[in-house]
C-alpha cells in the first residue's frame, strides 16, 4: 500500500477547497471499500479526506415530503430510521441485505454510492482491467464473469455495479445532491450512475473534486407498496447474484404506478423502463409481469457463463411484482401484513 | 474420583484466547530490532525470472530471489525449494522476498520490486479426464494404492439388472483457516528458532535441518497456539523456509505474515477431482459391481495424488471392484491435504451414485446402503475392529424423522420453497503413528507431561490433559500438558484425525510408567516410545463411520439453495470430551456444507492461478447459513484402538455431508447437479 496523508474536515467547504487544490486526494467514508483497494494496490490516493465528521449527519423530511439523507448517515442508522422503515421499506431491506453488521456501521450513505465493482480482475492489480488501467483490456469476457454484466454492457467493461442501497435508491427515484467550489447541482441517481461505453474508468458522472453532501427521496404514493429483494450464493454477506428493487401500486386490479430497479446486472443500477412502461395500464398479474420483464430482457447479451441471469431475473421481478400486488391487496382488505 | 475422559472440561486455553493472552506465530518473540518480511509472487502464469531489482529505500535491508540466496539442502518437497532457481511454475509462486523494517515499508518495497521475466507461457492448468499427461502415480497420498481391481467388474457391469454410470466433480478448495500462514525465525550461534503456524513442529523441525545443514537439535519449533490449519499447515510451508533464510540473510529476526491472498496460491489446496462411477446392481438392490475411476491434477513440481477413490475400496460389499487414480501434472501449486482428503470428495462421487441407485430401483436409500453393508473390509478382507453403519443410518433416521422424506423427488413445495431430504454414509480411517511422551513430577506434585503435539484449535491440549489424568489416577486440575515445542519429546503433526490417537497413547503409557513407580514424588519422571506398540496392533480394519442427514430448501423462483437442517450420526468409540467433540464434528459438517454449496477455486485460464482470492468471492458458509445443525454418536466399545478406546474426528464430519446435502436438492427438485459446489445456476434451468 502507499503511504499517504490522512486529513478528516469538518466543514464541507474545508474539504471542497483541499480536493481543489490536491489532484491525489480523495473522499474517505466509511472506508469499507477504498481501505481495501488501497490494500490491494487499485487505489492510490496522496491524501485522504475523511468527511464522516462533517454535518451531514441528519435524516429530515423536507417541505416537499421528500426525505433528505445526510451523506454521513451510516447504512445501519439510515436502515433503522422509522421513516425509511415506513415509507421506503425497499431501501431499508436493500442496506440491511448488503455487508454486515460491522460493515453497515462504518459504512456511510455516500460512500455507499462509491463503491467500486468486484470484477475478479478488477480487484487484482496484476492483471489488466480497463476500469483500473485504461486500454489494458477486458479479461473478464472470456474468463471469469458468472457474477458480470447481462445489460449495457460494452466491449471494454462488462463490469457490475455491487451496492445494493443504490438499486433500491433507483427504484425510489432519488436524487443526488453534490457539491463543489463552484456550488451546488442536484442529479437524479439514474443520471449519477453511467454504463461503461469506451470509458469505464468512469463509474458515474461526478468529478473529483466534488462531494456528494444528501441523497433526496421524493414521497412516495400513498398506494404504493415496495420491497427489495436479493439473491445471493449464500445466505448473508455476499453480493447480489441478482437484485430487484421494485415499487409497485395497483388500483382496481390495474397497475397504475411502478418502478423496477435491477441489481447485479449491469454497470449501475438497472432501471428497468421498458417493462414499466409495458406495464402501465395493464393487469397487476404474473402473466403481464413476465410478458414486461421479458421486453425489457430482450437486449440483454449475456455471456457464456451468465445466462442464467435472465431466467433468473424474469422470475425474480415477476414474484417480486407479485408479492407487492399481494401486500397491496391485503392492505386494501385492512389485514395489516 | 471420577474419570476425566467423557467430560466436557472447558479448553485450558480458552481464557487466554478470549482474552487476547494466547500468542500466535507472527506475535513472537516480543523482541525490539526485528524485520518484516514480504513476499512477491510471480505474475506470469509460468516461465522463468530473468533478474529481480529495487530502486534504493533505506527502511529495506535485503531483496532475496534466486540470484542472490544461499542454496538448500535437498528437501523432498519441491515447494519448499524457495528461491533456488529460476523456474516459475505456476501463478503466485514466490520470486522474491523483502525485509524491511516496517511492515508497511515491507509490503509497499515488495510491490515496487522489478522482476524481469522470460519464456513466458500461457498455462497448461485446466484438469480433465483425457489430459494427455495423465499417468498412474507408483501410489497416492498416505502410502494407498493407485489402481486395485477385484474380480471382473466389466462383466458384471454388463448383467447387471440396475446400472449407474456417471461422471461426479468437485472443485478446487482452499483451506481457509483464520490465522494466516505465519512464521518468526531467529537465528542466534547456529541455533535457529522458528516460531511456526504449523500442524507438525517435529516434521518443521526436520524440515528446516535438512534445507540449512543442522543437526536437528539446533533447530527449535515452537507453534504454541494455531488459528486452524485444516491439513494446510500440515507440513513445512514455504513460509517456514523463507522466513529462516531471510533472518539468516539479514542477521534479525524475521516475521512473514502470508496474505490472505497468498494462501490461495502458496501453501495448497484441494485438488479439483474428476470421477468416473459406475455400479450395477441385481433386482434387489444389491451391488454386483463398483468401479471409481478418479482424476486429479498435481504440479509440475512435486507429485501429490489425492486418495480419491480409497474409501470405495472400504464401503460397501461387492464381489466386483475397481478403483483407479489417474494425476495431470499442471502449470498450478502442489494441491495438499484438506479435511479428509481423499474421502471428502471421493465419498461425494459414491454417495451420490448410490442415491442415484436407490431412485432407480425404488430402494429406500438407507435401506440400499443395509443391503450392502459388508461383513468383512472389502480391501483386505480383515475384520472391523468395529462399525456401527447401519445402527448409525437407523438411530439417524428416527432422529431426523427420515419417514417425512417423499420418495420420489419434487414432491414438498412449502410456499416457493421445495423441500427435500438426503442420506449419505461416512467413514474415514483410524490412523496412528509412533509417538513419543515424557512426564515429570514438579515440586508442587503437579504433574507435568510433555509432547511435540500441537492444538490448532482442536482442544488437544484439553484431552490429553484428560487422558493424563485418568491413567495416572489424578484429577485433571493436578496435570499440566507442554505442547507446540519441537524441544519436547517428538511427535507426529496433528493431520489424519491422527492426534489424539497417536498422542494420547503415548501419554497414557508414560503417565502408567510414572505411575508404576510408585507415590508421586517430586523429581520423578519418566519416557515413553509407542512405536512397538502402534507397530504391534493386531491386523484388523479400523475406521470411524457416520450417516449424515440434510434437509435443504430450494426457492423455486431463484434456485438459492439453503441448507436448513443437518444431523450427523457418528461411531466413532469413545469419546475423549463431548464439547470439544461436538464442534469438531459440526465443524466438519460446516466445512462439507460449504464444500456443497459455495466454495469453488475459479481457475484462471488465462493468467494462470486462480481468478478469485479473498472471501468476498470464495464463499465459505457464513453464520446464517449454518442453522440447526446437530451431532451426536452412538454407543460403540472398540478394544483394539489406542488404550483410550477412541477414534479420530477431525475428518468424518466432512465426509457424506457433500452428498447428504445433494441428494437432499435431488429429493426437493428432482434435479441432480453432479458438479460441485451446487449453485443455483446449475439448479434453476432445470427447475
Amino acid at each position: 500500500m502507499k503511504t499517504f496523508e490522512y486529513e478528516s474536515a469538518t466543514a464541507v467547504d474545508d474539504a471542497l477547497a483541499r480536493l481543489a487544490e490536491d489532484e491525489h486526494a480523495m473522499v474517505l467514508g466509511g472506508g469499507t471499500n477504498l481501505v481495501d483497494l488501497m490494500k490491494l494496490g487499485v487505489a492510490h490516493p496522496g491524501t485522504l479526506i475523511d468527511v464522516t465528521r462533517l454535518p451531514l449527519h441528519d435524516i429530515e423530511t423536507v417541505d416537499d415530503g421528500s426525505l433528505r439523507i445526510g451523506a454521513a448517515v451510516t447504512n445501519s442508522d439510515l436502515a433503522v430510521h422509522p421513516v425509511v422503515r415506513q415509507r421506503y421499506p425497499v431501501l431499508a431491506r436493500a442496506v440491511l441485505s448488503g455487508a454486515s453488521g460491522q460493515l453497515r456501521n462504518m459504512a456511510t450513505t455516500g460512500g455507499n454510492l462509491f463503491q467500486r465493482t468486484r470484477c475478479v480482475y478488477f480487484m487484482d492489480a496484476s492483471k489488466p482491467c480497463n476500469k483500473r488501467e485504461p486500454g489494458s483490456g477486458c479479461p473478464a469476457r472470456t474468463g471469469e464473469h458468472r457474477n458480470l454484466a447481462i445489460l449495457g454492457a460494452s466491449e471494454s467493461c462488462v463490469a457490475t455495479h455491487p451496492s445494493d442501497m443504490a438499486v433500491a435508491l433507483s427504484a425510489l427515484d432519488a436524487r443526488v445532491v453534490v457539491q463543489s467550489v463552484d456550488g451546488e447541482r442536484v442529479l437524479a441517481i439514474d443520471d449519477f450512475y453511467r454504463l461503461p461505453g469506451d470509458a469505464p474508468e468512469r463509474d458515474n458522472t461526478v468529478g473529483r473534486d466534488e462531494i456528494v453532501t444528501a441523497i433526496e427521496i421524493p414521497k412516495p404514493a400513498a398506494d404504493a407498496h415496495s420491497t427489495y429483494r436479493k439473491v445471493r450464493d449464500r445466505q448473508s454477506y455476499a453480493f447480489a447474484v441478482a437484485s430487484v428493487g421494485a415499487v409497485l401500486d395497483v388500483e382496481d386490479g390495474i397497475v397504475r404506478g411502478v418502478s423496477i430497479a435491477l441489481g447485479g446486472v449491469a454497470h449501475k443500477p438497472w432501471r428497468a423502463r421498458t417493462a414499466e412502461h409495458a406495464l402501465l395500464g395493464t393487469a397487476a398479474e404474473e402473466a403481464s409481469f413476465r410478458r414486461a420483464i421479458g421486453l425489457e430482457l430482450e437486449t440483454a447479451e449475456p455471456l457464456r457463463d451468465n445466462a442464467f441471469k435472465i431466467p433468473l431475473v424474469t422470475n425474480l421481478v415477476a414474484r417480486t411484482l407479485v408479492e407487492l400486488t399481494e401486500t397491496g391487496a391485503r392492505t386494501e382488505r385492512g389485514d395489516r401484513s | 474420583m471420577t474419570a476425566s475422559i467423557g467430560q466436557s472440561i472447558r479448553r485450558t486455553e480458552s481464557i487466554a484466547k478470549v482474552t487476547g493472552r494466547a500468542r500466535y506465530a507472527a506475535e513472537q518473540p516480543p523482541t525490539v530490532g526485528q524485520l518484516y518480511a514480504w513476499y512477491v509472487p510471480a505474475k506470469i502464469p509460468v516461465g522463468t525470472v530473468e533478474h529481480v531489482e529495487l530502486d534504493a529505500d533505506p527502511a529495506v535491508h535485503a531483496v532475496l530471489w534466486h540470484g542472490n540466496t544461499e542454496k538448500l539442502g535437498d528437501l523432498e518437497d519441491a515447494e519448499l525449494h524457495v528461491l533456488q532457481s529460476n523456474t516459475v511454475a505456476y501463478r503466485g509462486q514466490t520470486v522474491a522476498v523483502v525485509m524491511a523494517e516496517s511492515l508497511d515499508a515491507a509490503r509497499a518495497a515488495a510491490a515496487r520490486v522489478q522482476v524481469r521475466y522470460g519464456d513466458v507461457r500461457a498455462p497448461d492448468n485446466t484438469l480433465t479426464a483425457d489430459h494427455a499427461a495423465l499417468y498412474a502415480p507408483e501410489s497416492v497420498n498416505a502410502g494407498f494404492p493407485t489402481d486395485v481391481t477385484v474380480g471382473d467388474p466389466d462383466s458384471a457391469l454388463e448383467t447387471a439388472e440396475h446400472v449407474v454410470d456417471n461422471w461426479y466433480s468437485t472443485a478446487p478448495m482452499h483451506n481457509s483457516a483464520m490465522e494466516p500462514h505465519a512464521t518468526t525465525a531467529q537465528w542466534s550461534e547456529g541455533v535457529l528458532t522458528v516460531w511456526d503456524s504449523t500442524q507438525a513442529p517435529s516434521g518443521v523441525q526436520g524440515d528446516l535441518a535438512t534445507a540449512f545443514g543442522l543437526e536437528p537439535e539446533n533447530v527449535r519449533v515452537i507453534a504454541e497456539n494455531v488459528g486452524g490449519g485444516f491439513g494446510a499447515k500440515g507440513s513445512t510451508r514455504p513460509n517456514a523456509v523463507l522466513a529462516a533464510l531471510a533472518a539468516r540473510a539479514t542477521g534479525k529476526t524475521v516475521k512473514l505474515v502470508l496474505p490472505r491472498q497468498a494462501l490461495f496460491d502458496l501453501v495448497g489446496y484441494r485438488t479439483p477431482t474428476l470421477n468416473h462411477v459406475r455400479l450395477g446392481a441385481d433386482s434387489t438392490g444389491t451391488l454386483q459391481a463398483i468401479t471409481h475411476d478418479s482424476f486429479q491434477q498435481t504440479s509440475t513440481i512435486f507429485e501429490f495424488c489425492e486418495q480419491t477413490a480409497e474409501s470405495s475400496r472400504h464401503i460397501y460389499a461387492s464381489a466386483n471392484r475397481r478403483t483407479t487414480h489417474r494425476l495431470a501434472p499442471l502449470d498450478v501449486g502442489t494441491p495438499r491435504w484438506m479435511r479428509a482428503p481423499g474421502e471428502a470428495p471421493g465419498m461425494f462421487a459414491v454417495e451420490t451414485a448410490i442415491d442415484e441407485l436407490a431412485a432407480i430401483t425404488g430402494i429406500d436409500p438407507i435401506e440400499l446402503r443395509i443391503r450392502n453393508e459388508p461383513d468383512l473390509d472389502p480391501a483386505s478382507g480383515n475384520e472391523f475392529s468395529s462399525r456401527s453403519v447401519v445402527q448409525c443410518l437407523r438411530e439417524g433416521a428416527e432422529k431426523f424423522g427420515w419417514e417425512r422424506r417423499q420418495a420420489d423427488p419434487g414432491q414438498r413445495l412449502e410456499g416457493r420453497k421445495l423441500i427435500g431430504m438426503g442420506v449419505a454414509t461416512a467413514s474415514y480411517p483410524v490412523l496412528i503413528s509412533p509417538s513419543t511422551a515424557s512426564a515429570r513430577v514438579q515440586q508442587d506434585g503437579t504433574i507435568t507431561v510433555s509432547v511435540a503435539a500441537t492444538d490448532i484449535g482442536t482442544g488437544a491440549r484439553t484431552v490429553l490433559r484428560q487422558i493424563a489424568a485418568d491413567a495416572l489416577g489424578v484429577d485433571a486440575d493436578t496435570v499440566t500438558v507442554e505442547l507446540g515445542d519441537s524441544a519436547l519429546p517428538t511427535a507426529p503433526g496433528a493431520g489424519g484425525s491422527s492426534g489424539t490417537s497417536s498422542w494420547g497413547w503415548a501419554v497414557t503409557k508414560v503417565c502408567r510408567a510414572l505411575k508404576s513407580q510408585g507415590p508421586y514424588a517430586p523429581g520423578n519422571s519418566a519416557d515413553a516410545d509407542t512405536t512397538d506398540d502402534v507397530e504391534g496392533q493386531k491386523e484388523l480394519a479400523r475406521m470411524a463411520f457416520g450417516a449424515q442427514f440434510a434437509e435443504v430448501a430450494v426457492d423455486i423462483d431463484t434456485g438459492e439453495i439453503r441448507v436448513r437442517k443437518m444431523l450427523g450420526v457418528f461411531g466413532i468409540g469413545a469419546v475423549m470430551n463431548p464439547s470439544l467433540a461436538r464442534s469438531q464434528l459440526i465443524g466438519g459438517m460446516t466445512f462439507g456444507l460449504g464444500m456443497a454449496l459455495m466454495e469453488n477455486g475459479v481457475v484462471d485460464h488465462e493468467f494462470g492461478g486462480f481468478a478469485n482470492h479473498d472471501f468476498a468471492e470464495y464463499h465459505i458458509p457464513a453464520c446464517a447459513d449454518v442453522t440447526e445443525l446437530e451431532a451426536v454418536w452412538v454407543e460403540e466399545v472398540d478394544t483394539e484402538l489406542a488404550p483410550m478406546g477412541g477414534k479420530g474426528i477431525g475428518e468424518i464430519g466432512t465426509v457424506g455431508s457433500p452428498a447428504a446435502i445433494g441428494n437432499a436438492v435431488y429429493n426437493a427438485t428432482g434435479v441432480r447437479v453432479r458438479d460441485l459446489p451446487i449453485t443455483l445456476d446449475k439448479v434453476l434451468p432445470h427447475l
